[in-house]
């Protein structure tokens, strides 16, 4: 029954998605009829085209077609590739994905215990160097982290790749299965091109990292700072348990669900908000995609890729929702 | 035997106008035996019970001219040693249990969890330990509890298994802080009955933190009643209408009794103190 109920949820949270990009579609003053003839078409042409587009159709109906399509995959073709949208979107968006993965990673891998840390020593010095850095992440555009990063990282040292997700002469030889590089080539056990993707992609999902990081850290730290001062706290040393597992067994545990929720933000936040990074970065990714179709006018590009990107984002919140019920008794009942 | 014995203990905050004394210059000893304090809100009674477990946070300062348990100077015992001896030697109940048990984990692992960070028996001889503990504070399907999270009990049933987990390692010293007024009347006898029966068969020492004057006269030996930090008078148990300090007194009429009417409780009459 609960599981009936969070498919029904999700199925409603979808149709309303497809209805905001559908409106969307209908109110910017893009035409989609005048990117397909051209603006030296004769008025027969036009009219004729837009019939054929189902334009002319009422607006239910011509919403009831856009649903039945996207359920069936397509999203139109893209006027600037020329390929069908789904097409696009199945090789740029996973590039996306394997870069805001990583991120979010190494966001979590460092953001949590730094967080952790920080409140457990609240007022220390390193207190401080952990809300400094939170502090950075707000404070320090994307574009020049990822620009200073490529000078200092790719130009001078050497130690990265540079723009692109790999090497130009390695580029295409490693058969696509999941499109993450990294993993097609672990596959492949083709290590030369698991290294050059991993060069390239270590310095923008570092970056990626640090803005989740910091937000993680911050917000880590606050939730710990409000477990510590819980009476069950006193209650645990009062039993006489190491400062250690009172931090991770009885302070951690609590906040676990609030941090899913963090995490879970700040990982949505990377699929769909690393358009600078992937500019800086020449990364084919859904955001470089996006951006591209909307100057090119390419409305199906970008209706295609804002549904897939709110699609994850209503994936990754019932996501959490679902893992709220696991890692809280409270919520279970 | 003398359990504890305290002489000036002084605990004391720093605040914007300067250090804030909560604790002035307590002295007491405490065998096995069961002692209360009264007294009212902020009067120092709870930082004393958290001064003796060494829980008081920085930036609070516990200083005394002895602070000594079973013999062992408490005021330079190093945190670790300290620590050992929370649990099995000292313990102490809370007021709330839908604060002071943790959330998140089960009745029956935080019970066990004093076990396992003190000494090491097998997970089974843990797992019997603590079901004998709930069955001490007279919960009657241990194990069904010990499953359940503690939003999933009552507030009575959630005090017993706090003081059950209080008592698994048998401590010799007890510290109560209030341990039933956040709990319905109905079940406030019945958890002091617990407590109290635990404490006599073990033959622990009880220091019984509370306001109610009452309660303390009924439950305890000997009573230290508290105001502003200080002790302003102690007495037999038996003794409380010979209570002579005005400020006791006039804890004293300010109790409502059954048997009489009267427009208006009498208010403390702070101009005598």
């Amino acid at each position: 029954m609960p599981a009936l109920r969070f498919l029904l949820t999700l199925a409603v949270t979808f149709l309303g998605l497809l209805a905001i990009t559908f409106v969307i579609g209908r109110v910017v003053p893009i035409d989609p009829v005048l990117a397909v003839v051209g603006d030296r078409a004769s008025a027969e042409t036009y009219e004729q085209v837009r019939a054929e587009m189902g334009l002319n159709d009422p607006l239910p109906l011509q919403f009831a077609r856009y649903v039945l399509s996207v359920l069936q995959g397509d999203l139109g073709q893209s006027v600037s590739t020329g390929r069908a949208v789904a097409e696009d979107l199945a090789r740029v968006f996973p590039a996306t994905l394997e870069m805001a993965t990583l991120g979010i990673i190494i966001g979590v891998a460092l953001g949590v215990p730094m967080g952790v840390f920080a409140a457990a020593r609240q007022g220390s010095w390193v207190d401080q160097v952990i809300r400094v850095i939170g502090l950075a992440g707000y404070a320090i555009p994307a574009f020049w982290l990822g620009l200073v990063g490529l000078v200092i990282f790719y130009a001078n040292l050497r130690w990265v790749g540079g723009p692109g997700r790999i090497d130009l002469f390695l580029d295409g030889m490693v058969p696509v299965r999941t499109g993450l590089l990294l993993v097609d080539s672990a596959i492949a056990g083709d290590w030369e091109s698991f290294v050059s993707a991993f060069s390239h992609i270590v310095l923008p999902a570092t970056i990626l990292g640090f803005f989740a990081l910091a937000y993680i850290a911050r917000m880590t730290r606050s939730f710990m700072l409000e477990q510590l001062s819980q009476e069950y706290i006193v209650t645990a040393r009062v039993k006489g348990v190491p400062e250690r597992l009172i931090l991770w067994r009885h302070a951690f545990r609590p906040i676990r669900v609030q941090l899913i929720t963090v995490i879970g933000l700040s990982y949505a936040g990377l699929l769909e908000g690393s358009v600078m990074i992937e500019t800086v970065f020449s990364w084919p990714g859904i955001g470089n995609y996006l951006t591209t179709a909307l100057l090119n006018a390419d409305m199906n590009a970008v209706l295609g890729a804002t549904l897939v990107i709110g699609a994850v984002f209503v994936g990754i919140n019932k996501g959490s929702d679902a893992l709220y019920r696991v890692l809280d008794p409270r919520a279970r009942t | 035997m003398t359990l504890l014995s305290v002489e000036n203990l002084r605990v004391t905050f720093p605040s914007d106008h300067g250090p804030v004394e909560v604790v002035r210059g307590l002295s007491f000893t405490l065998g096995r035996e069961r002692l209360g304090i009264v007294g009212e809100s902020g009067s120092g009674k709870s930082m004393t019970g958290r001064a003796v477990m060494g829980l008081v946070a920085p930036p609070g300062r516990v200083t005394a001219d002895r602070l000594e348990f079973e013999g062992r100077d408490l005021r330079s015992l190093p945190e670790r040693e300290f620590r050992a001896l929370r649990g099995p030697r000292m313990s102490m109940v809370l007021q709330d249990p839908r604060y002071s048990l943790n959330p998140v984990i089960r009745i029956g692992a935080q019970i066990e969890e004093a076990l396992a960070v003190h000494g090491n028996l097998t997970a089974k001889d843990r797992r019997t330990r603590m079901l004998d503990a709930l069955n001490a504070v007279r919960i009657d399907d241990p194990e069904r509890v010990a499953r359940l999270y503690p939003h999933e009990v009552s507030g009575g049933m959630g005090q017993r298994v706090m003081i059950a987990m209080m008592v698994v390692l048998e401590p010799a010293l007890m510290i109560a802080d209030e341990p039933t007024s956040a709990l319905d009347v109905s079940v406030r006898g019945q958890v002091l009955d617990i407590l109290d029966d635990l404490v006599k068969r073990r033959g622990m020492g009880l220091m019984l933190i509370s306001h109610d004057l009452n309660m303390v006269a009924r439950w305890c030996d000997r009573i230290l009643v508290m105001y502003r930090g200080e002790v302003v008078e102690e007495l037999g148990a038996g003794a409380l209408h010979q209570a002579q300090h005005p400020y006791t007194r006039g804890l004293i009429a300010s109790l409502p009794r059954l048997d009489e009417t009267r427009d208006r409780l009498p208010v403390l009459d702070r101009s005598l103190l």
